[in-house]
Parts: structure tokens; sequence; C-alpha cells
């Protein structure tokens, strides 16, 4: 791992230079004059968002420097209040307790994402409802023939404590029932992708935005999940995802922030297949 | 008259030549000595931190709860049970794997294979213990998974057998280095007196060589299986993460490194994340107690043998 890490790291810096576009417009104005640096950690789902909103910025203001790192929800939270980063992501709120310890966070919601479950595209079942959904969780059923597949073991692929889309997924789809034991863990939406990409009995779920034709989203109670259903309200499983600063943000953090925000940054959000908040 | 004045100069030569090493000397074992206490230091301060953060726990009551056969944060149960049911799975089998492999290796690189084998493949297995171990686990996860997976009816090819399989690779080097390197120290003394004696290599090797290093023989078993104990990467990508006691090779598992791994990213303020510090405490304590368990059969091995 540790010689992993090293290499890994200058192969994305590359590609961050290789596939930088240029970009100008009258959003980015917002940020001249400005330099320094803002380091940006925590919720997954948020990073090719921000990636790109970073890339633009460091584009056309090369005296401004933005890292940005996963980590994970309650990492971006713990972070940004403890001082060590600029802005810590979250794809869920800042938790009762949170708030209680950190006070003075304030939340930024730019986004909604919707969180859709997800088969091997080799798979003919296209379609379930949200009671097979749960009964499939919960390991009431557990062969795909119940749900007018192939006769064949389901296997499920869940997300782990930390994961904010877990979270929303078990609320608003597995309505807060039991999971199996038995059910695999993957650590992140892409690992997800590449398990259910790999596994054709695979039963699993992901970010709207993550979905791509390696994976198969499933219609859910008859509302496909797509970007127009979480918009107009018929698709149920959605979420925001914040941006969180420890007190009012400094000149620079909150112009990344109203860049984010702005009509580009919107266009941005809506590229990585989620719906802006504006 | 001449004589003494020139010991003088003789015994002021040598005073002048030995001032700076004596000077250095010291300085270097000041500094030692401090860099020793630092690294003990630390290795305390670990412990006590580690002890510091379940301190939460036992004030909420919930020590008992760890000890449970369910991890369910959302029900308020935190067992670990599961987890340490899992690595101690997943280590002794990927032991079980590798050191009889390891061991073979061993004999055929000293006598039991062709002479010309012998350096290439103790080259390989060096070169082994530089491969990052996640690429072990990326390639079992394309490649081993799908075959257990296509292979076998039960199970979605994430299990115990894919972890072992994968992590018994993963300490080959250590056991085949640390038994080598004690056959290395007997094997080329005891073969002239063998070989006089008319003694077959095999019986050489089994009856004689071997139980000549029982040190080496336990050490690397030892350490093996710390070495396997510690790992969390191959565990988190290819054994699959589910939270239950295994109950088949096929069955999806946690082991400890991996629990930590994957929850320490949540709400650090709740007792979930507290739990974790439990786990490490328990990771440390096993570490630990392999290290001493390593150092007293050293302290054993080096009082009744005297192979220097």
């Amino acid at each position: 791992m540790r010689h992993g890490l090293l290499p890994g790291l200058f192969f994305t810096v590359f590609l961050m230079f290789f596939y930088t576009l240029p970009a100008a417009s009258e959003e980015l104005d917002r940020l001249a004059g400005l330099k320094g640096k803002i380091d940006i950690a925590g919720g997954t789902a948020h990073i090719p968002v921000m990636k790109d909103a970073a890339r633009h910025i460091m584009t056309k203001y090369p005296q401004i420097t933005i890292t940005v790192a996963g980590g994970g929800s309650g990492v971006g939270i713990q972070k940004v209040a403890e001082g060590l980063v600029d802005i810590g992501n979250a794809g869920r709120p800042i938790s009762a307790k949170e708030r209680e310890k950190y006070p003075r966070l304030r939340s930024f919601p730019f986004a909604v994402d919707g969180v859709a479950p997800a088969v091997n595209p080799a798979n003919i079942v296209s379609e379930l409802t949200s009671i097979q959904i749960q009964n499939i969780f919960s390991g009431k059923i557990n062969n795909w023939k119940d749900v007018g597949g192939d006769d064949a073991e389901i296997h499920i692929y869940n997300r782990d404590e930390a994961s904010g889309t877990r979270s929303v997924f078990w609320k608003k789809c597995l309505n807060k029932g039991a999971v199996v034991e038995s059910a695999n863990i993957v650590a992140s939406n892409g690992a997800m992708k590449v398990a259910v990409s790999q596994d054709r009995y695979a039963l699993g779920y992901m970010s709207i935005g993550h979905l791509d034709n390696t994976v198969k989203a499933l219609g859910l109670d008859g509302v496909a999940p797509t970007q127009e259903n979480a918009i107009n309200g018929h698709y149920p499983i959605v979420r925001k995802l914040f941006m969180n600063t420890n007190g009012a943000p400094a000149p620079l953090v909150k112009a990344f922030i109203d860049y984010v925000m702005s009509s580009e940054g919107a266009a941005n959000i809506s590229n990585h297949g989620y719906i802006p908040l504006q | 008259m001449n004589q003494p004045n020139k010991n003088n100069r003789q015994n002021q030569d040598q005073r002048r030549s030995n001032r700076p090493l004596n000077w250095m000397s010291k300085y270097v074992e000041t500094l030692l000595k401090y860099a020793t206490v630092f690294s003990a230091l630390i290795v305390l301060v670990l412990f006590g931190f580690l002890t510091y953060f379940t301190l939460p726990l036992f004030a909420e009551g919930q020590i008992t709860e760890l000890f449970s056969l369910h991890w369910r944060p959302f029900h308020g149960e935190f067992g670990i049970l599961p987890m340490i049911a899992g690595t101690l799975a997943l280590a002794i089998s990927a032991l079980l794997i590798a050191y009889p492999l390891g061991l073979g290796i061993c004999l055929f690189v000293h006598g039991l294979g062709p002479r010309w084998l012998a350096r290439p493949i103790l080259l390989l297995i060096h070169g082994m213990t530089g491969i990052p171990t996640v690429v072990y686990g990326f390639v079992a996860v394309f490649l081993l998974v799908p075959l257990l997976r296509n292979n076998f009816s039960h199970g979605s090819g994430f299990s115990l057998l894919a972890a072992s399989l994968t992590l018994s690779i993963l300490i080959l080097p250590t056991i085949v280095l640390l038994i080598n390197s004690q056959l290395e120290q007997i094997v080329p003394k005891l073969r002239l007196t063998t070989t006089a004696l008319g003694i077959s290599r095999i019986h050489e090797l089994t009856r004689i060589s071997l139980p000549a290093a029982s040190y080496g023989l336990l050490a690397a078993a030892i350490l093996g299986f710390g070495r396997a104990v510690g790992d969390t990467l191959i565990a988190l990508m290819v054994a699959g993460n589910a939270a239950q006691i295994p109950g088949s090779a096929f069955d999806s598992i946690r082991t400890l490194t991996a629990h930590i791994a994957l929850v320490v990213a949540t709400d650090s303020q709740s007792t979930t994340y507290h739990s974790l510090f439990a786990c490490g405490l328990i990771l440390f304590l096993t570490t630990a107690s392999v290290n001493l368990l390593l150092h007293r059969i050293k302290h054993r091995a080096c009082r009744e043998t005297n192979y220097e």
C-alpha cells in the first residue's frame, strides 16, 4: 500500500494537468485578484464536481491552489470543524451530536443526488418494487427467479455505515429495515460499480452520478431513476450534497462556493449526473 | 632519559587520537538511548490513546455490547466478535496455505531441488516482498473472485477462501525468508558431516536440519500470522466484508482491520466510531503479544542452541 500510493498520486496529478481544458467565463471573474489555497475533503460523491470546479479555477488563476481529497462524509465534517481543511463535504446533513460539538459549522447545500438500485447489464430483471427490494435485503427473497429473473442466488452488495449513499437508500428505500448480515460490503460508489459490473447476479445501489453502461439501473415501483424524475419528485430516493465551512467562509472559500453554485457550476454539476440546487 | 619521554609522547598521541572517538561514541550512545526511549514512549502513548478513546464505551456501559455476535450499529448493537472470528479464520487459513508451501520452497532450495534453481527462486521470493498489497488485491478482484464465483454455486466469490488464497501469497515471502535465513546458517555446517556419514538429503533436512532450525520455523509461523492479522487491504478488497461469523470458506467475512477502514469515516461523535478504538486496542494487543512471543522464543533458542 505504501508503495502503491505515490505512483497513484503522481498519476492523478498527471491526469489533472493532462485533461485540463481552457475555460473562460464571467462566472470565474469572482475569483479574480484572490490568491491562496483551498483544501477540500470529505464525501466521495462530491469529488467529480469539486475536481472540475478546481480545475477550471486553477487554469485561469494559477495563484490559487485547490486540493480535493475523499475520506467520507463523517471525515469531511470532522476535518473542517477541527480546522484541518477549508471545506468539508458531506452527503448528509450535520448530525445532532456533531452540531452540538461543533456549533460553528455552516452548511451550503449545492446539489441533489439520487440513489438507484443497480444490477449487472446481463441481468434480465429491469424493475423491482420497493417491497421486493426490502425483502431481498432482509433475506426473505434470495433467488432471482422469485422476482422474474434467472434461477440464481442473489448477491447483495451493501455500503459501509459511513456512506451517505447507504444512509439515504436505507431510509428511503429499505424503510430502515433489517439487512442480512451475509451481504457484501463495499467501500465506495466506485467499488460498488466495479462489483456490480463484474457479478452477473449482483444487486447493489449507487449514486445516479456514478451510473454508466457497465451497470443497469433498476426502475423502482415503475419510476426510472433519472434526473428528471428526481427533480419533479417522482423518484423518491434522493439526498442533498453539502459543502460545510467552519464559521463564515474566508473570501477565497466564499468565492469558490459561489462559483460552484453559479450557472457555470450548475452546468458542471449536471454534467456529473447530479441536480444543481440554486 | 629518552625512554620515558618517548613513552609519554606515545601516550599523548594515543590520547589525542582517542579523544574524538570517545566523544563520538558517547554522543552516539546518548542519541541511541534517547531514540530507544522515544520509540518505546510512542508505543506506550499509542496504547494509552487507544485505551483513552475506548473509555467512553466503558462510561456508557456499552463495553459488554462489543462482545455480542451482531454488528448493527443502527440498532445499538456493536458486536465485534464476528470481526475477531473473521480475522482469526483468515489469518489461520492463510497460514495453513502459505506455511507448508513456504517450508516446501525452503527444502527445495536447500537440497531437494536442483542447485541452479535455488538462486532464481530466492530472488523471486525477495522480489515478491516489494510488490504492493493493492496489486495482489486488484488481481484477485478481477481474476480469483470471478473464478470462484463461476465455479462454485454458493456465494459471490468475495469470500474467506478468496482472501486467504491472496493473503497466503502475501505472507509467503515472510515465511520463506525467515526459514531460509535459519537454514542458511545450519545446512552448510551439517552438510559435510551428513554427506560423510552417507545420510540422504531428505533425511538430513527432515531429521537434522529442520529440528535444529526450530526457532526459525516457529518464528516464521508467528511472524506470518502477525502479518496476516495486520493486513488491511486484501481483506477489504477481497473478503466481502460481511460482518458475520464465517460458516464456510465461501462466506463473506470482515476482519478487524477492514472493519476499522470501513467504519472510520462515520460520525466521529457516535458510539460506532468509539467502538473502533476497541478494535484497534485488540489489534494492538494481538501484534504486541505476537512480538513478545517471538522475543521469548528467540531468547530461549539463543540459550539452547549455539549456531552463530
